[in-house]
């Protein structure tokens, strides 16, 4: 008799963790009441999680660089630039700045070359305010790169137009070697 | 008053009781088994979206790299989904009149949000971060497929909790150089295992029990 209550308790404790374990199985947690990046709001009118800026919000970086890279140019500021010039500018622009992208070859509107003489002779603030804001065709860049993103594509910029115009001496020699096979 | 059963209708009974308890058996495994299936998951099925955007189009035929839309994937957590401005930049002059993209400009004309549809959920309980991925060797398609082949996007795995830590217990598994992040054809060479521990020197990479520690992804 009294193995058979041992039994019965036994049996009603594991119901019981059972039970209450079911009880845990809820949505709480995979589901919380924060937002995740870019979620939709149910709080909002216009359904967005993401707000934006408060009207009256002044920009307090500074803007001005006088027209120059107001960064050191070193090797690795021209390997993000071209990084990132390769990213947003080719599509349009052509790995080589010629305007001749691959966006452009399906019918956007031609950009001009980069190698036009007007354009060699703009300071490198023009690049980094086109970036910025954009101009005729093209769309406004300022909020998809960084800053320093802006600066280093503008120096690569200069980097292409001094490749596509380089004197022979400007080669290092092994590649001089290379360029000589191609010819 | 005769016996309603028969002496032979013990055993029956015994039986039962073990057919009862494999037909449980056979029932839990059913369940999860189909929970873990593709038709419940959803893998390799892409989802409705507003607009039947192709990647296979964007990355193969027209050669844009990932971060063109996905633009933070490099510094945040999240990789980005593009703002109705990022399609326009390339739409307001190209394709401009085509049906499919209306919900594009509507979007655009009326300030109003596409509604896309997340084709990767993960549990709020769950803290994953691209940047640290990115940066410390896992390239897009170990994770999302070759997303470059994909006209309509799916998921690429179920993002169940035993695949994460696959790879975050034997990391050098999977680990690729940083230069070949975004190249979606990239494959494991023969020498993986010893490429992968190069770079998980190289890259600092904490030892799998860190990697496998609750709070690395739960907080």
């Amino acid at each position: 008799m009294c193995r058979r209550s041992g039994h019965s308790i036994v049996v009603l404790v594991v119901a019981f963790a059972g039970i209450m374990t079911l009880c845990g199985c809820s949505y709480d947690m995979s589901v919380q009441p924060s937002y995740r990046t870019l979620a939709r709001s149910d709080f909002f009118s216009d359904e967005r999680s993401a707000r934006p800026l408060t009207i009256g919000t002044v920009a307090t970086a500074k803007r001005d660089s006088g027209g120059g890279i107001p960064f050191p140019l070193t090797i690795e500021l021209l390997q993000q630039g071209r990084e990132r010039f390769d990213i947003f500018c080719s599509p349009c622009h052509g790995r080589l700045g010629n305007g001749e992208g691959m966006v452009v070859q399906r019918g956007f509107s031609r950009p001009p070359s980069f190698h036009l003489e007007r354009l060699k002779s703009v300071p490198d603030s023009h690049y980094f305010e086109v970036i910025t804001h954009g101009i005729g065709r093209m769309w406004p860049y300022g909020n998809r790169t960084s800053v320093s993103d802006r600066w280093a594509i503008s120096g690569y910029i200069r980097v292409l137009q001094f490749s596509q115009a380089a004197p022979l001496s400007a080669v290092p020699p092994d590649e001089l070697e290379n360029l000589r096979k191609e010819q | 008053m005769a016996q309603l059963f028969p002496r032979s209708f013990n055993n029956l009974s015994h039986a039962s009781i073990y057919v009862a308890l494999v037909l449980a058996a056979i029932s839990i495994w059913l369940a999860v088994e189909l929970a873990k299936s593709d038709y419940v998951t959803g893998v390799g099925t892409p989802l409705e979206q507003p607009v039947q955007f192709s990647h296979k189009h964007h990355v193969s035929d027209d050669g844009i790299d990932c971060r063109y839309c996905h633009s933070t994937v490099e510094k945040t957590d999240f990789a980005g989904i593009p703002s109705t401005e990022t399609c326009m930049t390339c739409h307001s002059d190209l394709w401009q009149t085509s049906p499919i993209l209306e919900p594009v400009r509507t979007s655009y004309q009326t300030n109003t949000s596409i509604q896309w549809q997340r084709v990767y959920r993960l549990p709020d309980f769950v803290f994953f971060n691209h940047s640290i991925h990115i940066n410390k060797g896992i390239g897009c398609s170990t994770c999302h497929g070759r997303v470059d082949q994909m006209p309509l996007v799916y998921q690429f795995t179920a993002l169940r909790m035993d695949w994460c830590l696959d790879c975050h217990r034997a990391p050098q598994t999977s680990i690729r150089p940083r230069s070949e992040i975004f190249n979606m054809e990239w494959t494991p060479g023969a020498d993986q295992t010893r490429r992968g521990n190069e770079l998980m020197r190289d890259y600092g990479i904490a030892p799998a029990d860190r990697l496998t520690d609750c709070y690395t992804c739960h907080r």
